[in-house]
């Protein structure tokens, strides 16, 4: 395999909760696809995330959520993003995010939330027809 | 490039993405920024995995921190072979730095490049200096040749190991305990450190090199922070006897040889197999070669032979 | 020919011409059957599978060791398992107010959740508490927000079980404060801490402070109990958060008894005899898909917890040998789509837990995956344990599904490869040392990661997911919490911290720094600060400044 073009990805852990078997899983599989992962690990915070994006070159930011403190979280991470101008990194959400809040955090920015029962496959599939190279 | 130089680290991040991607553009990027470079002090660092080598690299940031330095760490994992993907998790060890806008962190995958990894990283590791970072921190693996040469692009190099691992060191694979500047043992609490020192200290009796620099062997605690401040201090004590002692401009005519060579033979390669690749006349000879109507030996004299000549046309 | 020879005889030509009969025409399902844990399941178990011979020594008598069938003489005839659904968001009134309804309901203890703030030793106003708080679990800050989360409720007759690990200590010191405002004293006071703070490192991630601090603060706990809370179980040593970040049964059940041993091995290093404090030892697992595997699990947990502990530690009392444990329904097994198919999920993985024996039990609510429960599905839950109990029977002998030639192979299996997992993390030095190299998280997180792929694949079948799925979801009416309770806490906080003596407080605060300094036991110290109403995070402050946080590692 020599072809250098590798997608991106920043697999982050938001906030206080501690449940990464999701987050992990999915950086695997990601990995798997013939992804580049940074996997953030515990408890970061916005800013965190937002500069770990940044140097790394990431095109896609992974947030994974089951405290239920999504709404609080997400739309400062995209406002971090802006604020930087890096807000062309394409940023999707996964964990516990009822369905009501999801129409408020596509409209911050999220392009899309992968709920529980979600292939990988489509993870993966999202993320290589939506990140900009 | 100029927001690299200017110290902006979204167009380091850019840059950096660039070459990895063997961007044709980044040619004429470091080709400009080359002459800002040469101020940072390059450490490597490798050894086998499970010897802290985060744990230091991180604790080693903060003392460097301390002393008002600035720091850029390149982060080499392996991809995988099979996917080309990598799992890039070094970074996890050095929350403490997350927002510190004067440390600059890169995970870096081996990925499979073209030029070797080695290539990307010391470009890489050009336009960190470039970006004006005091000392650049490139931490490696050390499991294969790659690793090898990863490391030898640092002016200091460290090889890491760890007690318990009985009397025989992991870190004599592929040359590494050559390039070795210092010996760090990390974990020194744990039972069997003493026998680890010894029988590094050992083998390098039996090392014929004789260049004036005997490698110390240091003990450490990464994770309680001892041992870091010493460690931080031989690492200077190494560059400026590599200054003194006129090592540097030997080493640095030796890379500057090297990567002259390297960046040509890159060159070449990517040019002729650009003009081959798709061609069907290629296809077929390498169809011929796998039924043995052909050999590979006379096939590729006969294309860089010609190839040669058409470049020779084109110059003239 | 001896009868068991015969039986080999006719069971070989039972399979070689019965079977290939029915075979060749309808090919089985699959060529090979697995549990969840990888153990091949036979077609069929046969007296061959299991040797009657040494009952006694292998499965014995109910509150006998070694307690394979179960750890009372008489189980569920004398008293049911108790009903004890975990729950808590919010403030605390809100809590208090749940645990009312839940008490009326038939519960017959208490269960509390905290949320992710007060779990990791931070305050309600805390910078990064933002969004976090009362959203997991009830938002604790000081003694008053106990003393509101407990109102009515009689301590010296209800039981307690609270899921709070890292800062453990200042949890049940402010439930001694509640319980002594309310005239019971400490002795009398019964309830579980689940403090166990190994596996937060490998699955739950709520720590604070690292390996030996945590630790100590352990044993001095166990220590302080034993000798002045004789009812209290000092411990919840967990295999449910290890199986719910994706853990085989196997797994589950080796490194939740590798943990257990750690702790153990660290209160005898303390210098406490093993007699005194192993009786109050409890765990905590929990009931998955696989309903046999999950039955003979339970019985070989506790089979080797009682060798563990005799052939090991040379514990003298049976007591100590005994595992208690408490079962929860598996929470990942449970889906989003069609979530009223979760109250089946719930309803089969409890009664494995009563017919594995289990002493407490709470079962999650259909609405698990989409948010905390709302009353009426946490009802239904409730509604599953009690028509378990006084409707099926299940509970009117005691280990029913003993002498089962399948489950005995099964228990037995179970044991025999949790033991080869114990033996390898041994001789890495122990269930710390495993942690430290990243051994248990990878060999989780491979588990969890096969598993994913065997579902996306459709080998493995989640209903309503990857089979029998339907294209429109129905509207489903899910809690949403107050979006209130985070500013109603701090504010409620904010005024607490305004009118209480801040010199006590200062001097409480002083003296659990030199204690933590030192070596003395720690919980007297945190009884007087918390007394004094300093607060969780200011406790947990002064102990972050002593010990320091816990870093993790490399778990790829």
């Amino acid at each position: 395999m020599s072809s250098s073009k590798k997608i991106r990805v920043v697999v982050a852990k938001p906030g206080l909760d501690g449940h990464d078997r999701g987050a992990k899983v999915v950086a695997r599989a990601l990995r798997d696809a013939g992804m580049e992962v940074i996997y953030t690990g515990l408890r970061q915070t916005p800013e965190m995330i937002v500069e770990t994006a940044i140097q790394e070159g990431a095109h896609c930011i992974g947030l994974s959520i089951l405290s239920g403190a999504h709404n609080a979280i997400f739309p400062k991470v995209m406002e971090l993003l802006r604020q930087e101008g890096a807000d062309n990194i394409l940023v999707v959400g996964g964990g516990i995010i009822p369905e009501d809040d999801i129409p408020g955090l596509k409209k911050s920015g999220i392009s899309e939330i992968f709920g529980p029962g979600t292939p990988l496959s489509d993870i993966v599939e999202y993320i290589q027809s939506n990140v900009k190279l | 490039m100029e927001g690299v130089l200017s110290g902006k680290r979204l167009a380091l991040a850019r840059l950096i993405s660039l070459i990895e991607n063997e961007d044709p553009s980044t040619f004429a990027a470091l080709s400009k920024l080359y002459k800002h470079t040469g101020t940072a002090h390059i450490v490597g660092i490798t050894g086998p995995p499970g010897s802290g080598k985060s744990t230091i690299v991180t604790k080693l940031t903060s003392e460097y921190r301390s002393r008002g330095k600035t720091v850029g760490i390149i982060a080499v994992d392996p991809s995988s072979p099979f996917t080309g993907g990598a799992l890039l998790g070094d970074r996890i060890r050095m929350q403490e730095h997350a927002l510190d806008k004067d440390v600059y962190v890169r995970s870096m995958g081996t990925r499979g490049h073209l030029g070797g990894i080695a290539r990307a990283t010391s470009d890489t590791i050009r336009v960190i200096d470039a970006f004006g970072k005091d000392v650049i921190i490139v931490e490696t693996v050390g499991a294969g040749q790659s690793e090898v040469e990863i490391v030898e692009v640092a002016q200091t190099v460290i090889v890491t190991d760890v007690p318990g691992s009985g009397d025989d060191i992991q870190a004599i694979k592929a040359g590494i305990m050559e390039i070795a500047d210092i010996f760090v043992v990390n974990k020194k609490d744990l039972p069997g450190a003493d026998i680890k020192v010894n029988a590094i200290k050992a083998m390098l009796e039996l090392d014929t090199r004789n260049t004036g620099w005997t490698p110390p062997v240091m003990l450490t605690s990464a994770r309680n922070g001892e041992g870091i401040s010493e460690l931080a201090d031989k690492i200077e004590e190494h560059l400026r006897y590599l200054k003194e002692c006129g090592l540097m401009e030997k080493r640095s005519l030796a890379r500057s040889k090297d990567e002259l060579e390297s960046i040509m033979e890159y060159k070449l390669t990517r040019e002729l197999l650009a003009q081959l690749q798709g061609r069907p006349e290629y296809k077929k000879a390498i169809e011929r070669i796998a039924q043995k109507d052909e050999d590979p030996y006379s096939v590729a004299e006969r294309l860089i032979v010609k190839f040669l000549s058409s470049y020779k046309e084109e110059c003239e | 020919m001896s009868p068991e020879k015969k039986l080999i005889e006719s069971f070989k030509h039972w399979e070689e011409n019965v079977v290939e009969k029915t075979i060749s025409k309808f090919p089985e399902r699959a060529v090979n059957f697995l549990t969840l844990s990888d153990v091949p399941i036979n077609r069929l178990y046969t007296p061959l599978d299991w040797n009657q011979e040494n009952y006694e020594e292998k499965l014995g008598f109910p509150g006998v060791y070694p307690f394979t069938r179960g750890v009372q003489p008489t189980m569920y005839r004398g008293r049911y398992w108790t009903m004890r659904q975990y729950s808590g968001f919010g403030t605390a009134s809100e809590t208090n107010e749940r645990f009312k309804f839940l008490l009326e309901q038939g519960q017959t203890g208490l269960s509390v959740a905290f949320d992710l703030p007060t779990q990791i030793g931070y305050d309600s106003n805390h910078p990064l508490a933002i969004g976090e708080v009362g959203k997991v679990g009830v938002a604790i800050s000081t003694l008053a927000d106990m003393e509101r989360l407990l109102d009515g409720i009689p301590l010296e007759t209800v039981s307690t079980s609270m899921t709070i690990n890292a800062p453990a200590a200042i949890l049940l010191c402010m439930y001694i404060a509640v319980g002594e405002k309310q005239g019971v004293p400490m002795e009398k006071l019964r309830g579980t801490i689940q403090n166990d703070i190994l596996k937060e490192y490998v699955a739950r991630g709520t720590y604070i402070f690292p390996p030996a601090p945590s630790m100590r603060i352990i044993t001095d706990i166990f220590k302080f109990c034993s000798e002045k809370m004789p009812l209290w179980n000092t411990i919840s040593i967990s295999g449910y958060h290890i199986r719910e970040a994706g853990s085989t049964a196997v797994q589950e059940v080796a490194f939740t008894l590798a943990n257990g041993i750690a702790y153990v091995q660290a209160a005898i290093d303390a210098g406490l005899d093993i007699d005194a404090f192993a009786s109050r030892l409890s765990f905590f697992f929990g009931s998955h898909s696989d309903f046999f595997e999950e039955v003979a699990k339970f019985r070989a947990a506790r089979r080797l917890w009682a060798r563990i502990m005799k052939e090991r530690f040379r514990a003298k009392n049976d007591d100590s040998c005994r595992m208690r444990f408490h079962t929860q329904t598996a929470g990942c097994t449970l889906t989003a789509q069609q979530p009223d198919n979760n109250v089946v999920r719930v309803t089969l993985q409890a009664l494995q837990g009563v017919l594995g024996g289990t002493q407490s039990l709470h079962t999650n609510s259909r609405d698990e995956a989409l948010s905390l429960p709302t009353e009426a599905s946490v009802q239904i839950a409730l509604r599953t344990q009690q028509i378990i109990a006084y409707e099926t029977g299940v509970s009117d002998t005691i280990d029913p599904l003993a002498g089962s030639y399948y489950i005995e192979s099964l228990t037995d299996e179970i044991e025999k490869r949790a033991e080869e997992y114990i033996e390898r993390i041994d001789q890495m030095g122990g269930s710390p040392f495993a942690i430290e190299r990243g051994f248990i998280q990878s060999e989780i997180h491979n588990s969890a990661y096969t598993y994913q792929k065997m579902v996306d694949e459709g080998s493995r079948t989640v209903v309503g997911v990857n089979m029998f799925t339907v294209d429109e979801e129905q509207q489903f009416d899910y809690l949403r919490l107050n979006p209130k309770a985070e500013s109603e806490q701090i504010e409620g906080l904010e005024h607490i911290l305004k009118i209480r003596d801040s010199t006590l407080i200062d001097d409480a605060l002083d003296q659990l720094r030199d204690a933590a300094k030192g070596s003395e036991n720690l919980i007297p110290f945190i009884l007087h600060a918390v007394k004094s109403y300093a607060s969780l995070g200011e406790i947990c402050g002064v102990l972050r400044d002593e010990f320091g946080e816990y870093r993790a590692p490399d778990i790829f």
